[in-house]
């Protein structure tokens, strides 16, 4: 069974449908990749598997280890094992990330029957973490992610992710923002955590991202739609032709 | 022109509630007399209601409707029900003094430091003392406070002295469809180091209860104190307090007001900056409900030079509940080089509930810095997602911003144990919601 499937999918934000019967199929231990220019839908597909209100999806499936997704609150999904590292990761005055952290982890183990982690446990976990990251312990104590860097934002966006250890991995532009060595450590982040139990959609514009965490399946997306699925190397050949030849296939 | 023949039905419910009360009140002589001009100008004036700019929000003639016939002493049974509400709100190290339906409770309470004078206000007024009676400030609901006092506490900090035990009133409702009616006073001397905190609950059995509480504070030369109020009132209950402040100078005043009880509940405090170099800060939480209304109005008086005030007030309100802040600062003319600081926040849980936010600033000088400012709107919806996308749900995200909201005003005061009993009630309000 896939871990992710996503069948005609069709959704409307407003009155103004983005996805047009979108299908992806994602097993575990698989690295995705969706291209597409801005305005494709890309992000859309993202909220929509995370629960974002605002979208109304008017037809087609989302499965998830056979479950309906669609049919979750956002904090099931989430401890069901689905995470969305965000383009714009929000910034939380007044909450530690500290305790964001421990929160936000006991709340996904309570939610699967395990015991929540213990205060000494969890601080080993979470500094080893941090330390693979170059996070330093003072960014632990501040509001969540307020005053980081755009590169500090995506660095707490894969602390979580490593912390959670989710079955799937969607990373919405990671390389917005990044310069070359925020991106590089970044990437390397994600790859410590690529495992045959885990699979990642990487969405992203640009092929730049794809020269550091190199994905299985490339799928290009334009106009609400999967309009080519293929290996890397679909990837390079955008980078050469650009978006344009799709934009008439949609 | 007979006054008597204007009386509408709510002014003689309270001539006889004035007259019924008027044998068992403390004082005689002057006392009484001093009693009995504060109810006359109290009775030109009825209950204060919106069409009085500083009760505009508020209107009691509304919300309260009648003053309740005064709650009589309590008796053993009432004592033993104030034990348990006692436990609840005790504050580790505190020396506490009770008040139990507005009377002065000496085996509930402490025996005060070394220091420390402690006498309850019926002593004093029946050694004919009218000077308890007399208030700077002039508001209606204090001329009712001075005519219906029954009791209250007399503290005095002597000179100099540095208190290592939290002061606690704490204000304990046994009474049903009664007034309450307390005043107390809290004099440092110079150089003087307390805290205080003052809590009003309500004992199993109380209901539908009047607290009408005014406290007179003054604090000497050099003299710092942390001031926090608690109010969990039964959410049947009406309780408006009005507090004077007297401050010297070089003086620190921290005070903080959390009222998540109460029916209808008004904190007023007057604040006059009186001698030169001090730093004020007064800040809030207003956590409502339901129907409840809880006002805030404070008026911080410069009267002087080189003084500090900030004020920082967060309200979240859901439900049909109604949250007022009123804050008002004044920089008389010689007042120059105040620093002058406001900041009102309300979150709205809810399409029908209320806050109004009135910050008003009166600055008779011209080199002065003041600023102010309020704002009002829901939870954020981008953060809320965020927190739900990483596990928690809705009520708990809620909780996690809610808190984040209210810190920044609990992390304004400025002692620990105070700091942890009002992020307590704070947590248990949140819990409530779940």
């Amino acid at each position: 069974m896939a871990l992710l499937e996503v069948r005609d999918l069709q959704v409307r934000v407003e009155d103004r449908e983005i996805l047009h019967g979108l299908s992806l199929t994602v097993s575990k231990g698989e690295v995705h990749a969706i291209m597409g220019p801005n305005g494709s839908g890309k992000s859309t597909l993202s909220h929509v598997i995370a629960g974002k209100p605002g979208y109304e999806v008017t037809g087609g499936q989302i499965l998830f280890n056979g479950e309906d997704l669609l049919e979750m609150e956002p904090d099931e999904r989430a401890a069901k094992g689905v995470f969305l590292a965000f383009q714009y990761p929000v910034e939380i005055p007044g909450v530690a990330t500290m305790n964001f952290l421990r929160t936000a982890l006991n709340a996904q183990r309570k939610a699967r029957g395990e015991s929540e982690y213990s205060t000494p446990d969890f601080l080993k976990k979470v500094r080893e973490v941090a330390k693979s990251l170059n996070i330093p312990q003072d960014m632990l104590r501040r509001g969540v992610n307020v005053g980081f860097s755009g590169g500090e934002k995506k660095r707490n966006e894969i602390l979580q992710m490593a912390l959670f250890e989710p079955q799937l991995c969607i990373l919405d532009e990671m390389d917005s923002g990044l310069d070359i060595d925020a991106l590089r450590i970044a990437a390397d982040g994600v790859n410590a955590l690529r495992s045959p139990d885990r699979a990642m959609v990487v969405i992203t514009h640009y092929q730049r991202l794809l020269n550091y965490i190199i994905p299985d399946f490339v799928h290009v997306m334009s106009r609400g739609r999967v309009v080519k699925s293929g290996g890397r190397e679909l990837a390079l050949e955008l980078e050469e032709s650009g978006y344009a030849q799709f934009e008439d296939a949609a | 022109m007979n006054v008597a023949l204007a009386k509408t039905d709510a002014g003689r419910a309270v001539d006889r509630v004035f007259a019924a009360a008027r044998d068992r009140l403390p004082g005689g002589g002057r006392v009484a007399d001093a009693r009995g001009k504060a109810f006359e100008a109290f009775e030109r004036a009825g209950l204060p209601h919106r069409r009085l700019e500083e009760w505009k929000y508020t209107d009691l003639r509304v919300l309260m409707r009648e003053v309740l016939p005064l709650a009589g002493a309590p008796d053993a049974a009432a004592l033993e029900r104030a034990r348990p509400a006692l436990q609840a709100c005790a504050i580790d190290g505190a020396a506490r003094l009770v008040l139990v339906d507005g009377v002065f409770v000496e085996t509930l309470s402490d025996a005060a430091e070394a220091g420390v004078s402690v006498r309850a206000l019926r002593k004093v007024l029946e050694q004919d003392d009218t000077d308890l009676l007399s208030a700077s400030a002039t508001d209606v609901m204090i001329s009712l406070n001075a005519a219906l006092a029954t009791d209250g506490v007399v503290i005095e900090v002597g000179d100099g002295a540095a208190l290592t035990r939290p002061i606690q009133i704490v204000h304990v409702a046994t009474a049903a469809s009664a007034s309450i009616v307390t005043r107390s006073l809290l004099k440092l001397g110079k150089g003087a180091r307390a805290t205080l905190v003052e809590s009003f609950v309500a004992a199993e059995g109380a209901k539908g209860y009047q607290s009408n509480d005014a406290v007179m504070i003054a604090v000497g030369d050099g003299a710092e104190l942390s001031q926090v109020r608690l109010v969990a009132d039964s959410l049947d209950a009406v309780n408006v307090t009005s507090a004077i402040y007297a401050i010297g100078a070089r003086t620190k005043l921290n005070v903080f007001n959390l009222t998540s009880g109460g029916a209808v509940s008004r904190f007023q405090g007057f604040l006059t900056l009186a001698g030169e170099g001090s730093e004020l800060s007064v800040n809030g939480v207003n956590l409502l409900k339901g129907t409840q209304h809880a006002d805030t109005t404070l008026v911080v008086d410069h009267a002087v030079p080189h003084c500090t005030s900030r004020e920082i007030f967060r309200a979240v309100v859901d439900d049909r509940a109604h949250s007022v802040f009123q804050g008002r600062i004044i920089v008389r003319p010689d007042a120059q080089k105040t620093d002058g600081k406001m900041m009102t926040r309300a979150l709205l849980l809810s399409d029908e509930a209320e806050a109004d936010n009135k910050p008003e600033l009166e600055i008779f000088a011209d080199d002065v810095t003041c600023g102010h400012g309020a704002t009002a709107g829901a939870l954020d919806e981008g953060l809320l997602f965020y927190l739900r996308a990483r596990g928690l749900a809705e009520k708990e995200a809620q909780a996690l911003l809610i808190q984040a909201f209210v810190g920044e005003a609990i992390e304004q005061i400025a002692d620990d144990k105070f700091r942890e009993a009002a992020m307590a009630q704070a947590e248990r309000w949140l819990e409530a919601r779940h």
